[in-house]
């Protein structure tokens, strides 16, 4: 067994205590992290652009302040990877696809912003799924990233970018967004923690819209603490964005050593039956871990959970096929000339989406479309009410829910990039939280032949107190060679 | 067939839509300023130029306007959501339209013409206004372009879209119409009214059907209408052309239609017998708009007097017999003199007179005789009515009281308009009758006739300064 | 009411793709159609579910009336706007001739 590389990785937490008392300045943070991104990267391919200049003189700006005697942020000296579907002002964003490549926003999203006051420091814009829309992040137009746990298979998606870079140890902490469970999916896969947060607590004025009500914005990390920690700083009020959430938000990362005696945790008996046993078995470890540490264990079946999948791949390519009708060759990006408008825009698009994308947006497009709006558009919106309801039949005896994160640990590359059905089974336990708008954490907790998986922990809207408690209940009984930071491996050391 | 036995036979039928600018100082959905003229492209953000990540945010004035547009029509204020209306077009920064469908914010409503008639509203709901495209090269147009260049300034601006029930039967009525309903828009305070510079726009639904048909027959939609003339040309030649198609056996084909004023005549733009599909779905950036009844009586009862209002009060104060001068009444309503008109009859101005020159002559200039003082404007009317101005020079004197805004005796002394004395009016008349003695004679036998040319005489003899109607009861009472 | 057995054909993925102006080849909409046939069955299955008894979920939040006051905020520099165009032409985006008019 290769010797623990993490102790060489300081916590977000601990960093940012370094930095703000002066014992590390946050350009040796910064230089440490480029050095080890400049012996990686290629391997692993987790970044589209790497912001080398710019991390270094905000780390001069963040050093200049504790210098002075100022406050630089509860994250200072912090480096985090965004994943390039979230706007940069003056620094291109392309979402993973031709159609923006070279675009530059003016402007940054507000979480960009927020962990900029944070003193927060971005290292770069990792890879993705195009436009988001993927579980493996093979559908990127620039390149597949490589899951470090094993350089033949994926980080999942779509933000592997952010999830590998985190897990390789490229960035300390790092935001995804989450559509279907495109944050915790990849967390689970390359064992590391992942977050969705409420609907709502986190801004998506900056997040290039796949679904707009389901995106979430929200923190990759190694630790508990580092997750809710980087969610307090992101998850402000933003009147910029109208579905924005205007409610107190809490100070988690403080509520996290608290017990969960008394809790009650349900195990969704209709995931577990679905995941493959190396995940399985974990769940229920984990569960039993819990139930050692007080809270009451049992199994509850959801069955109306199952109706996620079929709900999600209608709603969710139905708002895409609209959100991404923008991208038309007119104002910014790839443009392909023609005689005529029209004939210009169906060029341009051809050329520059992908087939997964083409895919979706004709799948959206047709459930719109007049005739089968109802039987399938309108349909899909009443399942999802089912599925709302379900978790509020659990949620009436249970306070978190607890699930395999996946049906299986990370797959090799290539091998359902032509199925897309497989490729969406991979969301199966993830999804109905998108649906529902509620919150859920995917916890590394132990290795399956040598892959980490992950323990999903679910709660109910604005539940993540509970959540994050139970959460790093899970962590404190995982397997602690099942998470991330690691060298990246040729492949698994089983 | 000529237009008579025409439209004896057959009967237009015409829906408004009606498209109005509100007068807000940001745009619906972003603080990007909502104004005219400006440099192309310098009043975006990353909202209205639909810039990937962006989201929009309701504009609380233009609902405020919305429901103000809503309460003056009579409709039910409802809870509403927003829905995506989608279709790709350059100058739509985000290939959909931000609008309302089946759960608008006003439903129903009426408008009642100054003749009485009344047209129905289906529905007034809040959309977003689209960029301005302009096509370069070949004549301008179109077909003939070389490329085409937006200009998003004026995407995202609020929009109220008003759509009238088919109950408009005429080009005059369509007119009519349009204009009640623009000052309703201005009273309201929610739309300048301006449709020659775009800030109101039509489209008109045009049908016929054979008279005492209870059935709709096809219609065509109308686009292009620039003005209330060409809103009236379109309708009549619309009119022409389907009936022409009917009378020789053939049916009408339900399309929409561009308005070509130069040629006068309507062309094909696309067939409409395929609707295009849209794929309305809710709008998921934004949340329902559930205006509380408090908002919305705070908002009727804070409504200044309508139109309609405002002639039915003007004529319970013309309170006369005699069949009311309607013309006059909607320009002065129109115009905001109405005001002025009511204060004066208070002050006891003659009220057909005050009617009559706040219609022709104040309304030249409406702006300025919206500042004038009742005060003046009921000594002005009586100065007129006594006689001691003459009709001529009362509206002298007026023009110049709308310039200088003095009072009008300072004017008439001024102008030398100085009422003629009795004295001096009795000289001039004795003078006439001495020059002209056969006239007097035959004037005095009953020959009536001859009475203008005394009249001109006595004017010409008092320089103009003499009044009609005291020369004229004077030589009356004179005669034999 | 739709045919929701039916599974995508070629001429449903010409339709969807000319309403989507997505330019594909005759090959190309041979190989969707049979993907998208393939999602569009396997998800079809919530068409035939029982859902009398709910309402659609317009939004996961329960909230309405969010609104701004109409205050004038900051505009875009044109010239980083259009630096980012594919063609402009007096501070205008430029594109090809546009043929008819919006629908």
């Amino acid at each position: 067994m290769s010797p623990d590389p993490r102790s060489e990785f300081p916590s977000a937490v601990e960093t940012a205590s370094l930095v703000r008392s002066g014992e590390r300045s946050a350009r040796a943070v910064i230089e440490s992290t480029l050095e080890r991104i400049a012996r990686f990267e290629a391997e692993l391919h987790c970044f589209n652009l790497v912001t080398d200049v710019d991390a270094l003189s905000a780390a001069d700006a963040v050093d200049a302040l504790v210098a002075a005697g100022k406050d630089p942020g509860p994250l200072a000296g912090v480096p985090v990877a965004l994943k390039d579907n979230m706007c940069t002002r003056s620094i291109p964003t392309t979402a993973g696809s031709r159609i923006l490549e070279g675009w530059i926003p003016p402007y940054d999203a507000t979480v960009v912003s927020a962990l900029r006051a944070g003193g927060a420091i971005v290292v770069g814009k990792t890879n993705l799924d195009e436009f988001a829309m993927g579980s493996s992040t093979e559908n990127s137009a620039f390149g597949t990233t490589r899951n470090p746990w094993d350089l033949g298979r994926v980080p999942g998606g779509s933000s592997g970018g952010s999830a590998a870079a985190v897990a390789a140890g490229l960035a300390t902490v790092a935001l995804g967004s989450d559509t279907g469970g495109s944050i915790r999916q990849p967390s689970a896969l390359c064992g590391v923690v992942g977050v969705k947060p409420t609907y709502g607590l986190v801004s998506r004025y900056g997040l290039i819209a796949f679904a707009s009500s389901l995106d979430q914005i929200g923190p990759i990390a190694t630790t508990v603490a580092d997750a809710a920690t980087l969610l307090e700083v992101i998850a402000v009020h933003d009147p910029a964005d109208s579905t924005s959430l205007n409610v107190t938000r809490s100070r988690w990362s403080t509520d996290l050593a608290e017990g969960i005696e008394g809790l009650r945790v349900g195990v969704i008996e209709d995931f577990l039956a679905d995941a493959a046993p190396g995940c399985q078995s974990g769940v229920r470890a984990a569960a039993e871990a819990l139930a050692s540490a007080g809270a009451k264990v049992e199994e509850v079946a959801v069955p109306s959970l199952m109706l996620g999948l079929s709900a999600y791949y209608l709603i969710a390519p139905a708002e895409a096929s609209s959100n991404l009708a923008r991208y038309d060759g007119v104002r910014y990006g790839l443009r392909v000339e023609a005689p005529d408008t029209a004939e210009m825009n169906s060029r341009t698009r051809a050329a520059g989406f992908g087939p997964e994308v083409k895919r979706r947006i004709m799948l959206g497009t047709y459930v719109l479309s007049a005739g089968y709006y109802d039987a399938y558009y309108a349909q899909a919106q009443r399942v999802r009410t089912l599925v709302a309801r379900g978790f509020a039949e659990a949620y009436e005896s249970f306070d978190v829910l607890l699930s395999p994160t996946t049906p299986s640990a990370a797959f090799p590359i290539g091998e359902k990039s032509n199925d897309p059905i497989a490729m969406y089974l991979s969301d199966l336990f993830t999804i109905p939280s998108n649906l529902a708008g509620h919150p859920a954490v995917s916890v590394p907790f132990a290795l399956d032949q040598g892959l980490p998986i992950g323990v999903q922990v679910l709660a109910p809207a604005l539940g993540e107190s509970t959540m994050f408690r139970v959460a790093a209940a899970v962590e404190r009984a995982a397997d602690p060679m099942a998470r991330g930071p690691i060298e990246p491996r040729a492949k698994t050391n089983s | 067939m000529n237009a008579n036995s025409r439209s004896e036979k057959w009967e237009t039928v015409v829906g408004l839509e009606v498209h109005a600018e509100l007068l807000t100082k940001t745009k619906l959905f972003c603080s990007s300023p909502n104004a005219f003229g400006s440099e192309p492209n310098t009043n975006v953000c990353p909202v209205c130029l639909g810039l990937p990540g962006s989201l929009p945010v309701l504009n609380e004035h233009a609902v405020e306007l919305a429901i103000r547009i809503g309460t003056a029509l009579g409709s039910t204020i409802a809870p509403s959501v927003f829905h995506r209306k989608n279709y790709f077009y350059p100058d739509m920064p985000k290939d959909y339209q931000i609008s309302q469908y089946d759960e608008p914010i006003n439903v129903g409503g009426r408008v009642e013409l100054p003749d009485g008639s009344v047209v129905g509203i289906v529905r007034a709901h809040i959309e977003e206004d689209t960029g301005k495209t302009s096509h370069v090269g070949g004549s301008g147009r179109i077909h003939t372009a070389d490329y085409a260049l937006v200009d998003y300034n004026r995407a995202g601006v609020p929009l109220v879209e008003i759509v009238s029930e088919p109950d408009i039967r005429s080009a005059e009525q369509a007119r009519s119409y349009v204009n009640e309903l623009r000052a309703i828009l201005v009273a309201t305070g929610a739309s300048d009214g301006r449709l020659e510079e775009g800030s109101i726009r039509i489209d008109a639904n045009v049908s016929v059907r054979e008279r005492g048909a209870t059935s709709f027959g096809t219609r065509c939609e109308v686009k292009n209408l620039n003005s209330l003339r060409s809103l009236g040309r379109a309708i009549e030649y619309e009119t022409r052309r389907q009936v022409a198609i009917l009378e020789s056996g053939g049916s009408v084909t339900q399309e929409t239609r561009h308005w070509d004023e130069d040629a006068g005549e309507t062309s094909t733009l696309r067939s409409k017998e395929e609707a295009f599909d849209y794929r309305y779905f809710a709008e998921p950036d934004l949340v329902p708009l559930a205006p509380s009844s408090e908002s919305v009586e705070a908002i009727r009862s804070d409504l200044p007097l309508l139109p309609s209002a405002r002639r039915e009060r003007l004529k319970v104060l013309l309170a006369t017999e005699e069949p009311v001068p309607t013309e006059q009444l909607t320009t002065v309503v129109t115009l905001g003199l109405d005001d002025l008109v009511a204060a004066s009859i208070a002050l006891g101005a003659d009220s057909r007179l005050a009617l009559a020159r706040a219609a022709n002559e104040a309304a030249t200039q409406p702006e300025l005789a919206r500042m004038l003082a009742p005060a003046h404007f009921t000594e002005l009317v009586r100065l007129e009515a006594s006689g001691e101005l003459s009709a001529t020079q009362a509206k002298s004197v007026l023009a110049e009281m709308l310039e200088t805004r003095r009072s009008p005796d300072e004017i008439a002394r001024r102008l030398g308009f100085e009422a003629l004395a009795p004295k001096e009016l009795d000289a001039a008349i004795d003078s006439v009758i001495a020059a002209h003695p056969d006239e007097w004679r035959r004037f005095n036998e009953g020959d009536d006739k001859v009475s203008q040319f005394l009249l001109g005489q006595v004017m010409r003899e008092t320089k103009g300064r003499a009044n009609g109607k005291a020369v004229a009861a004077s030589l009356a009472g004179r005669r034999g | 009411m739709a045919d929701t057995s039916a599974s995508f054909s070629r001429s449903d993925v010409a339709h969807v793709a000319s309403l989507a102006r997505l330019d594909l080849a005759e090959d190309e909409i041979e190989m969707y159609a049979a993907q998208l046939a393939t999602i569009l069955d396997h998800v079809a299955a919530v068409t035939s579910l029982d859902t009398s008894t709910v309402a659609p979920t317009a939004h996961p939040l329960d909230v309405s009336n969010v609104v701004r006051s109409d205050v004038v905020g900051p505009t875009l520099d044109r010239d980083e706007v259009l630096a980012q165009a594919p063609a402009t032409e007096s501070g205008r985006f430029k594109v090809p001739p546009i043929l008819g008019e919006a629908p």
